[in-house]
């Protein structure tokens, strides 16, 4: 516990080190105070709580009801949560790896472009800077089937688009496209990273005769393995709870209360039970099956990334 | 992802290197002085092509927002029209706007939310992060990881719980659940201003403990001040997160005299679009009224932005 210097202090004076020893705890957990009643009271409690709450009917207004594993069991036989699950896992398999090779493919063409680099990447990063809700908004109006702008540019092409906002089998397409526009979170991050690929390995490659193509493939790539997978898990976890882009675009309540099947993500589903329905016991009970599939998926990914990323420190 | 059949070859880069630099410096020599200009002209044409294929994203990426601003010109019938310029200019879109709703109101909510929650997450955030890098005592590194952990749980979990102590509490309805749980820190800047203090050199402190500075003053007259460029990120970023949320003004506010923008947005949404006869030009307009604030926050915090992504990249 005790540093190089107050081990020599110790010598001479032990009273006064033992002090500081001591004094540096107590005002180590002065500093962490904010944070460790945070954790207890919104973090530790409501995880605790949650734990309980999934196991009893309750709706805020009536104290909880004890019914076992009734959420759970009722849970395997809704069919929204498959259908939800379904969407979600849906989005989450394409909106991922999409987001992946995308934002890389741009960082990389981003390395390359020398003293422009900086304007390319504030343009890229502007899109992330819109709310989600007018995201939201976007997808109903750019993706509008009759006259969106996505739609027109589509025609140029002679393409015909889709219906995307009410076609179900495009209006999770049309989420993934409009989720693009968030891209510059990672691509910044990935330039970061090929920035930091010492430039001896590339050009010693280079006089080894590999070309522009082998050296992204067999340099670039595996030194930047690690951020690879870094934004995998994030992007992972935060597609798992994709809630409000399609929650703006496709549910709510005016009038009369509107959904979209296709667009019922797991996280808005949640949502919906909790404080819609005021299934508070039930919408618990969701949430920890959310929390084990996330869970489970991130494991997954850390296991093969043991298969895939290359550590520089972990190398001998 | 091929990187598994090229995870050998890093380790194995740094010997072409070692076989080429025993012969003396002079092919590498020569490449340098001789090649640039053939090399140059080739570079030229190949930073272009690279130019002109960034350039197409952009205005991809960047498009959108301006569709959204032209859009929000323009009258109910010519918002699909996917003009740059508006046909006919329709300021009055605002107008109307500003009328039907209590965007002001709105706006005023949106500010006060945002400033206390960015204020607050920032100072909080900063002390714990001290508190983390700068002292030594038993189970630092169990908790930083507990700190870490909680990155890892999805909000789901909690959030019901969370709910029920503000209800509890009585605060449900009022703009306090919005930014009262930053007055306890938040783990992602705990992290990151962490990593800055870390960076901080340990001397300087020990001469101004030497000089009688005591441990509040430490932090708050060297550490915090140091670090500013760091405490900016958090602040940024948390202003953005804060403003841009819709979720929790969505399970806490009740009134429409309390919504933030973003909630006032969904509203505008459903009262004149799923709900109404789909009036796109004040929909349009109150997505612009909400976006335009960021897009202002980004081109002030710009540098901001790019360097505290880049750190979050960092930890992969």
């Amino acid at each position: 516990m005790l540093s190089t210097s107050s081990k020599r202090r110790t010598a001479k004076q032990p009273r006064a080190a033992r002090a500081s020893t001591k004094g540096d705890t107590r005002a180590a957990f002065l500093f962490l105070s904010p944070w460790i009643i945070g954790f207890l009271v919104f973090t530790l409690w409501p995880v605790g709580y949650s734990a309980y709450l999934s196991l009893t009917d309750y709706d805020v207004l009536n104290n909880p009801n004890f019914v076992g594993l009734d959420n759970y069991r009722q849970m395997l036989s809704d069919p929204k949560v498959s259908l939800a699950l379904g969407n979600t896992i849906f989005y989450t398999v394409f909106s991922v790896p999409i987001h992946i090779i995308a934002a890389l493919a741009l960082a990389l063409l981003l390395n390359r472009a020398g003293r422009a680099a900086g304007f390319f990447r504030t343009a890229f990063y502007l899109p992330n800077m819109t709310p989600p809700v007018a995201v939201g908004v976007m997808v109903l109006l750019l993706l509008n089937g009759q006259n969106g702008l996505v739609n027109s540019v589509l025609g140029w092409f002679g393409i015909q688009g889709p219906d995307w906002t009410t076609d179900p089998n495009w209006v999770k397409p049309g989420l993934i496209l409009m989720s693009l526009l968030t891209l510059g979170g990672s691509i910044i991050i990935f330039l970061a990273a090929l920035r930091a690929v010492p430039e001896e390995l590339e050009e010693s490659a280079k006089l080894d005769g590999a070309n522009a193509w082998q050296r992204t493939l067999r340099i670039k790539l595996p030194m930047i393995s690690g951020t690879i997978f870094f934004l995998t898990i994030v992007n992972t976890i935060a597609a798992f709870q994709s809630f409000t882009e399609a929650y703006t675009a496709f549910f709510g309540s005016g009038s009369s209360t509107y959904g979209n099947d296709a667009a019922l993500f797991y996280g808005i589903y949640l949502f919906q039970q909790a404080f819609t329905f005021l299934h508070m016991g039930y919408a618990s009970a969701l949430a920890w099956l959310l929390f084990v599939v996330v869970l489970l998926v991130t494991l997954i990914q850390v296991r093969l990334s043991r298969r895939f990323v290359y550590y520089e420190s972990a190398q001998p | 992802m091929t990187i598994k059949a090229d995870n050998p070859t890093p380790p194995s880069v740094p010997q072409p290197k070692a076989a080429t630099s025993p012969t003396p410096g002079q092919p590498e020599i020569r490449r340098k002085t001789s090649t640039p200009r053939k090399v140059s002209t080739g570079r030229k044409t190949a930073t272009i092509a690279t130019w002109l294929a960034l350039g197409v994203v952009t205005v991809a990426f960047i498009y959108p927002l301006i569709w959204l601003i032209s859009a929000s010109f323009k009258p109910r019938s010519e918002v699909f029209d996917n003009r740059l310029i508006p046909a006919t200019f329709a300021p009055e879109n605002y107008v109307t706007v500003w009328q039907d709703a209590p965007i002001a109101l709105w706006l005023g909510n949106t500010v006060l939310v945002t400033v206390l929650a960015a204020v607050t997450v920032t100072i909080s955030s900063a002390m714990v992060a001290w508190g983390f890098a700068y002292y030594n005592f038993r189970g630092k590194n169990l908790l930083f990881g507990l700190v870490l952990g909680t990155m890892m749980l999805p909000g789901a979990v909690t959030m019901i719980p969370t709910f029920l102590i503000w209800n509890g509490l009585g605060m449900v309805g009022t703009l306090t659940p919005l930014w009262a749980n930053n007055l306890f820190g938040s783990a992602f800047y705990i992290f990151l201003l962490r990593q800055f203090f870390l960076s901080l050199p340990r001397d300087l402190f020990e001469a101004a403990k030497l000089d009688g500075a005591n441990n509040w003053k430490l932090f708050t007259h060297i550490a915090l001040p140091l670090c500013r460029p760091a405490l900016a990120v958090a602040f940024i970023f948390e202003f953005q997160a804060s403003w841009t949320d819709l979720m929790r003004p969505l399970i806490y506010l009740r009134d429409e005299s309390t919504f933030t923008i973003p909630r006032g947005l969904k509203a505008v949404l459903d009262q004149y679009g799923f709900g109404g006869n789909w009036h796109w030009e004040t929909i349009v307009t109150a997505s612009v009224i909400t976006t335009i604030p960021m897009i202002v926050l980004f081109f002030i915090g710009q540098r901001h932005f790019v360097a505290g992504i880049a750190t979050t990249g960092s930890k992969g």
